[in-house]
């Protein structure tokens, strides 16, 4: 009973000032409050990504009899099929789906070094900060291939608007489809992909304190935990690009 | 684990142990570097300043062309060069660069930057009482990020083609396409880098403010006891937050549309006769990112204001605020509603009727909360013992501009009404009294206010006096007959309008509007007198000059870096104990606990003196 009261009263102590009310450093607080701004950032483009989208005609026949055209929406399966070292061969979303399994399981070894960090095991956060910044630089390199592929396009090509044949992409000009399709790609994942390589920065620099003992003297691995939650932010956005690009 | 968590939260605990360390600065470090919060808002108010002068003189400008389209502007070719022909005529591109450059500055760097930068950076510590910003480090970033912005766009004004032309709104395909008109080449390309910076400064200086609202208040501070300036800096901060990063969106896809050949937002255009190859994109959906941000906007210009007068009303009228829930509850229904309001300025774009109706009743919500506000403050001035200090009467003068030009936000707020209206002077007058004229009384309120605490000197009352009058008359007579000229149906931006007969009567309004527009810029130099004068020369400032309740006056005349000299005041009730019955003074500082206040205070603040620790 007499607990009970006790709780009562430091619930009310909480927001009375002279305190940190949700028990938070600034500096976590303040990375929640940019990752909600950042997170509208990304709303914005994907609301573009689905109004540009959508004023274009989808693909209506059979997946089977489809081919690239700016007349409509691409197919992402068709797009998006190939894997290194196998030409030619239909695999769709295999690649893009390993790019999305190295990142999800980078933020595991993220969660599993914060965890690290709380018992101050300064070994256990060096080993799976390593891992986690490893995870993050494969990601990268795989979007690099991803991108150069896009670019170089089919051996096929595909016939524009104005009859020539134009292989691959860039920013004015795509095989796959209208040309709003890459640009949009290459600016919204390009997008995500700068905020991974900030990301991938962030954690070798607190990698690097960690290694050379510079969070162990300040007595807490706060900063694992700050860059750890940007770090699941940049991978739960992916899994929304990932949705829009890929599977819808 | 638990010696984790105890590390982590003696570094929350307020830095109390600052105070011991004083070591003077260097002046670099003092005065240009300063991670001190009242530096970098004597830093954001100085350069607000600069811009509202520019901003002003650019208005000025533009008047005279549409007041006197006949006048020979020679006499300003040594400022201006080639925009002015040599027959003395206002080169037209350079017009609309004018108009444009005006509403940015106007907006973004004197009324976001100079208002909210100002008073949310010098006020939330002090009236919080907290030593300084949770983090000075970004604070010092959000200035010079502000400064480099300001930089790139002072310096796309002396382009040869001149600086962004499209409006401040900047719509596509108009400053999308540098073939479009001249404005829109490096001009229109270094606005758009400018405002990424100004961007980030935004969101550095919003992301300090809100955290440190949140971590920083003094023992005793709850929400319920924080001044209504610091609700409005907060809520302020949350919808910058909010609305700039969609903004970001925005421009970076313009960038992409302008200098990477995407058509984000362009589709079958045809320039000069010529075929531009964009398909496929569409103008309408950056009005409808740029919106989004753009309506919260007017309210980050706003609420700042509303939040400075409403401290500057009950204090100069001896009187609590009126319905101080309300007020606060007023903040977080205006804020909430500003997010989903935006399509009221699109309403002409062949938007489908039903969806205008859905957003035209949102938006006359807005009216409610608005209401609340300006009733509140007539009631809190009501049988008030008023003191008229200049700050008292530009808080009043913010009230009158609120109303006055709120109600022609009802007839613009509907979507029938605005097919008139849609971009006519009547538009003009509307904004320029709700938003840009009062939120810059309650730019003015808050300096002549807390001018003795931010300098340790007096202003000028009587020149402060002339200073209202003059801007209060002179605004009125600005703006009020742009609402007959745009009734008649005359849009804005236009560079002349004797070319059409239909307006050829409103030939002897526009003179007198440019008139008044002249004799009310050149009343700010009398503003601008008695600020810098008195900065050095002034009266030297009691301790509490408006014996006010809040934080700020506890500290000493000119308070050093950390704010208070000992410990951190301790806070035992709400900022508005003004003329309390049975009270000795009229005035009960929120550092007066309970107990010391037997005579008047009531039966519930009796039962909470009980529990308060005896003051040491």
């Amino acid at each position: 009973m007499s607990s009970t009261a006790i709780e009562i009263e430091e619930k009310e102590d909480l927001w009375g000032g002279g305190v940190s009310p949700m028990n938070v450093s600034y500096g976590k607080l303040m990375m929640w409050f940019f990752l909600l701004s950042d997170a509208f950032t990304f709303s914005a483009l994907l609301i573009t990504y689905g109004l540009i989208r959508f004023s274009h005609p989808a693909f209506d026949g059979a997946i089977d009899d489809f081919v690239f055209s700016q007349e409509y929406w691409p197919v992402p399966e068709v797009v998006f099929e190939a894997v290194p070292f196998l030409h030619g061969v239909h695999l769709p979303l295999i690649f893009v789906g390993f790019m999305t399994f190295v990142l999800i399981l980078s933020s595991v070894t993220m969660v599993l070094a914060v965890e690290a960090g709380e018992r101050m095991d300064r070994k256990g956060v060096e080993k799976w900060m390593l891992w986690t910044l490893l995870g993050g630089i494969a990601f990268l390199s795989c979007q690099a291939w991803e991108w150069s592929h896009f670019i170089t396009g089919t051996d096929m090509g595909s016939k524009l608007l104005d009859g020539s044949i134009f292989h691959g992409a860039n920013l004015t000009m795509n095989e796959y489809g209208p040309p709003n399709f890459a640009a949009l790609f290459f600016f919204i994942t390009g997008f995500h992909g700068f905020h991974v390589f900030s990301g991938v920065m962030l954690n070798f620099m607190v990698f690097f304190q960690a290694v050379t003992g510079k969070l162990e003297r300040t007595g807490h691995y706060e900063m694992i935990e700050k860059v750890g939650l940007y770090w699941h932010f940049v991978d739960l956005v992916w899994v929304f690009v990932f949705t829009f690009f890929y599977l819808v | 684990m638990s010696i984790t968590d105890i590390q982590v939260t003696d570094e929350l605990v307020h830095g109390d142990d600052h105070h011991e360390e004083h070591h003077e600065q260097s002046f670099i470090f003092k005065y240009i570097f300063s991670t001190d919060h009242k530096t970098i808002a004597k830093q954001f108010l100085i350069t607000g300043i600069f811009w509202a002068i520019l901003g002003g003189g650019l208005s000025v400008i533009f008047r005279l062309q549409l007041g006197f389209p006949d006048m020979d502007m020679g006499f300003l070719q040594p400022f201006l060069g080639d925009w002015i022909s040599n027959s003395g005529k206002l080169d037209p591109e350079f017009y609309l660069a004018m108009i444009t450059m005006h509403g940015t500055i106007m907006v973004f760097f004197v009324l976001t930057a100079g208002l909210s930068g100002t008073f949310s950076n010098y006020l939330i510590p002090l009236q919080l009482g907290a030593r300084d910003m949770a983090s000075g480090f970004m604070n010092l970033l959000s200035y010079w990020f502000f400064f480099l912005s300001s930089v790139i766009m002072f310096i796309s004004m002396f382009l040869s083609t001149g600086p962004a032309s499209g409006g401040w709104t900047i719509y596509p395909p108009l400053s999308a396409l540098p073939q479009a008109m001249s404005g829109s080449g490096m001009g229109m390309t270094l606005w758009l880098v400018s405002m990424v910076f100004f961007i980030a400064s935004t969101l550095l200086g919003g992301i300090n403010y809100i955290t440190t609202v949140i971590n920083l208040r003094t023992e005793g501070m709850t929400f319920r006891r924080m001044p209504l300036t610091i609700w409005a800096f907060f809520i302020t901060a949350v919808l910058g937050l909010l609305s700039f990063p969609v903004l970001v969106a925005c421009v970076l896809l313009l960038v992409f549309d302008r200098s990477f050949g995407t058509s984000f937002y362009l589709s079958e255009i045809f320039i000069g006769g010529e075929a531009l190859p964009n398909l496929g994109g569409s103008p309408i959906l950056f009005q409808h990112l740029f919106w989004f941000l753009g309506h919260p906007e007017v309210y980050i210009v706003i609420l700042p204001a509303l939040g400075i007068t409403s401290e500057v009303i009950s204090t100069n009228s001896r009187k609590p605020i009126f319905g101080y829930t309300a007020m606060i509850g007023s903040i977080l229904a205006i804020a909430f509603l500003s997010f989903i309001v935006w399509a009221h300025h699109m309403f002409i774009t062949g938007m489908n009727p039903f969806l205008g109706s859905i957003f035209m009743f949102l938006t006359l919500i807005i009216a409610i909360p608005s209401a609340v506000k300006a009733f509140n403050y007539i009631t809190t001035l009501w049988k008030g013992n008023l003191v008229f200090t200049p700050a008292m009467l530009f808080s009043i003068g913010l009230v009158s501009f609120f109303i006055s030009g709120g109600l022609t936000g009802l007839f613009l707020g509907n979507a029938a009404i605005d097919i008139n209206l849609h971009d006519t002077y009547f538009v003009v007058a509307h904004f320029h009294l709700v938003m840009g004229s009062a939120a810059f009384f309650g730019l003015l309120a808050g300096v002549y206010h807390w001018f003795p605490k931010m300098f340790g000197r007096m202003m000028d009352e009587k020149l402060g006096y002339i200073h209202f009058w003059l801007t209060f008359v002179g605004v009125y007579l600005v703006f009020f007959p742009l609402h007959y000229i745009g009734i008649a149906g005359f849009p804005r931006r236009y560079y002349s309008f004797t070319n059409f007969d239909a307006f050829s009567s409103f030939v002897d309004l526009n003179s007198f509007v440019t008139v008044a527009a002249i004799i009310t810029f050149g009343a700010q130099f009398i503003f601008l007198f008695n600020f810098f004068y008195n900065i050095f020369k002034g009266k030297k400032a009691p301790l509490n000059p408006w014996n006010s309740n809040t934080l700020e006056w506890t500290t000493p005349r000119i308070p050093e870096h950390g704010n208070w000299p000992g410990e951190i005041p301790k806070v035992y009730r709400w900022p508005y104990d003004y003329s309390k019955p049975g009270a000795k003074d009229d005035f009960i500082p929120q550092t007066v606990p309970y107990h010391q206040t037997k005579e008047s205070n009531t039966d519930f603040e009796n039962e909470e003196s009980k529990k308060e620790q005896p003051a040491t």
